[in-house]
């Protein structure tokens, strides 16, 4: 289960943005909607720790990652390496100086440099898994795209995280592998049995991986839906979303 | 080099300038190597209280005439200076000493190295750097694993340099460690005494060899750089 009930005010130049996400579930895949700029990545970097809201909750399956309350309860905030999430980023943040072997094992080294045997094996597992086998040893630049999100995806799996969270996941691949590659990435996740929370501005992601859907308007979410319950009855997912987007605009703040 | 013996004057050699520029520089650019390296990343590592002051202190060096610089070190660690008399106790005398010479090139390299550093860290994709957080990896291990690899070559073009710097170094060195031959006379000095003395022939050899030395330095800095690119993987 995951809870995230944040906020967390940009000051930046431009004018002034601030984040309210307030949404839990127990679904297994949770969809994060919005327009870019809403404050999606933002809330994803806060679950992770690599930014920290003003004030809020966010824990994963009752362990309490981030707590800034004002009701008097001790404050938390675990750092992120110590948060265990897997965290898959919108261009993959392959480390383009090691090989695929090495960015995948980069988590389960013991120490700075050292891979020990059972992470060596780990890597083997994984890299058979993803079927990525064969290009263990090229690095990054010089694999496909597709291969790219599949070495992603072991990476940030390689740690037996809690939960992925999956930053625009297929926005970096072109459209005819897309396709194809959210059937194959829907049943990879769903044989590795992470649950993950999944951030995107296409409706077809939407349709393939949403179980609880979460909308965000202008840095706010509005009430998490069940996908299945509220797509039922509505002819097409964009105009499904659509309606929401524009609910959420008239909702007084 | 013995036919050219009888251009130099007795008892200086050629090798004692240019084994002593060498180690000056050498030791000099190893110890600003891990100071500006060190004092850019915790610069990069982003805004807090006092940034640019810090900032601005580092890359001081490089705009302070080397008189200026001479004079202060003297201030900090001359017998009679700030840390004199505790240096003086630890039995180190850095004034008139080649360990002097050393200290004045350090500080005078430092902010190329630290520039450098700065710009090649800042430069690092910093999602690289958050992924390597996210995988459970410590600060230290973020800095040798990711953000150093990928500023290399930033890193490693700033140290050439500031080796090559250190070579020529002459100013804070004259005032710190005097132009003693065959202890404290580096290279610049000595063509600074030959041509002050008259003696246009040695100067020339001397212009001649520093020259040599420094084009070798960077043609080998061209070299290292190409065999580096994948050593971290």
């Amino acid at each position: 289960m995951i809870e995230v009930r944040i906020s967390r005010k940009l000051a930046g130049c431009g004018r002034p943005f601030t984040l309210r996400a307030d949404f839990t579930s127990n679904a297994r895949r949770v969809v994060l909607f919005g327009h870019s700029g809403s404050g999606k990545t933002l809330t994803l970097h806060c679950v992770a720790g690599l930014a920290r809201p003003d004030e809020g909750v966010i824990t994963i399956d009752g362990r309490t990652l981030f707590n800034a309350q004002a009701d008097g309860s001790p404050r938390v905030d675990i750092p992120p390496r110590r948060r265990n999430v897997g965290y898959m980023f919108q261009d993959y943040a392959l480390f383009p100086h090691l090989t695929v072997r090495r960015n995948v094992g980069f988590g389960m080294e013991r120490g700075p440099w050292r891979l020990g045997r059972e992470g060596r094996q780990r890597v083997d597992e994984l890299l058979d898994f993803f079927e990525i086998g064969h290009v263990a040893d090229r690095y990054p630049a010089d694999i496909s795209g597709g291969q790219r999100q599949r070495v992603a995806l072991a990476r940030a799996l390689a740690t037996s995280p809690s939960l992925l969270l999956l930053d625009e996941p297929f926005s970096a691949l072109d459209p005819l592998l897309r396709r194809r590659m959210r059937d194959e990435f829907g049943s990879l996740l769903e044989r590795c049995g992470v649950p993950a929370l999944i951030i995107t501005h296409d409706p077809d992601d939407v349709d393939a991986f949403a179980q609880t859907l979460v909308v965000y308007a202008e840095g706010r979410t509005l009430p998490p839906l069940d996908f299945a319950t509220a797509r039922s009855g509505m002819p097409s997912t964009v105009e499904m979303l659509e309606g929401l987007l524009l609910e959420g605009a008239v909702i007084p703040r | 080099m013995s036919d050219l013996a009888p251009i130099l004057p007795s008892g200086v050699s050629l090798a004692a300038p240019v084994m002593l520029t060498l180690r000056v520089a050498g030791l000099a650019t190893f110890f600003s190597f891990f100071a500006g390296v060190g004092a850019a990343w915790f610069v990069a590592r982003g805004p807090f209280r006092g940034r640019g002051i810090i900032d601005a202190l580092c890359a001081l060096p490089l705009v302070l005439p080397p008189t200026v610089l001479g004079y202060y070190l003297i201030l900090l660690v001359g017998r009679r200076g700030l840390m004199g008399p505790w240096l003086a106790e630890a039995g180190i005398n850095l004034m008139f000493s080649w360990q002097g010479a050393v200290v004045a090139a350090t500080v005078v390299v430092f902010p190329l190295i630290y520039k450098a550093a700065r710009a090649a860290l800042e430069s690092v994709d910093h999602s690289l750097e958050r992924a390597a957080r996210t995988l459970g990896a410590s600060e230290w291990k973020v800095f040798v694993r990711v953000s150093l690899p990928l500023a290399w070559r930033g890193i490693f073009a700033g140290t050439m340099l500031a080796f090559a710097r250190g070579m020529g170094e002459f100013g804070a060195t004259l005032m710190l460690a005097g132009n003693l031959p065959g202890r404290t006379q580096t290279l610049a000095l000595a063509i600074y005494d030959a041509f002050q003395s008259g003696n246009d022939a040695q100067a020339t050899l001397l212009v001649a060899v520093t020259s040599v030395l420094c084009m070798s330095v960077l043609l080998l800095a061209e070299r290292l750089a190409h065999c580096g690119r994948r050593m971290w993987s």
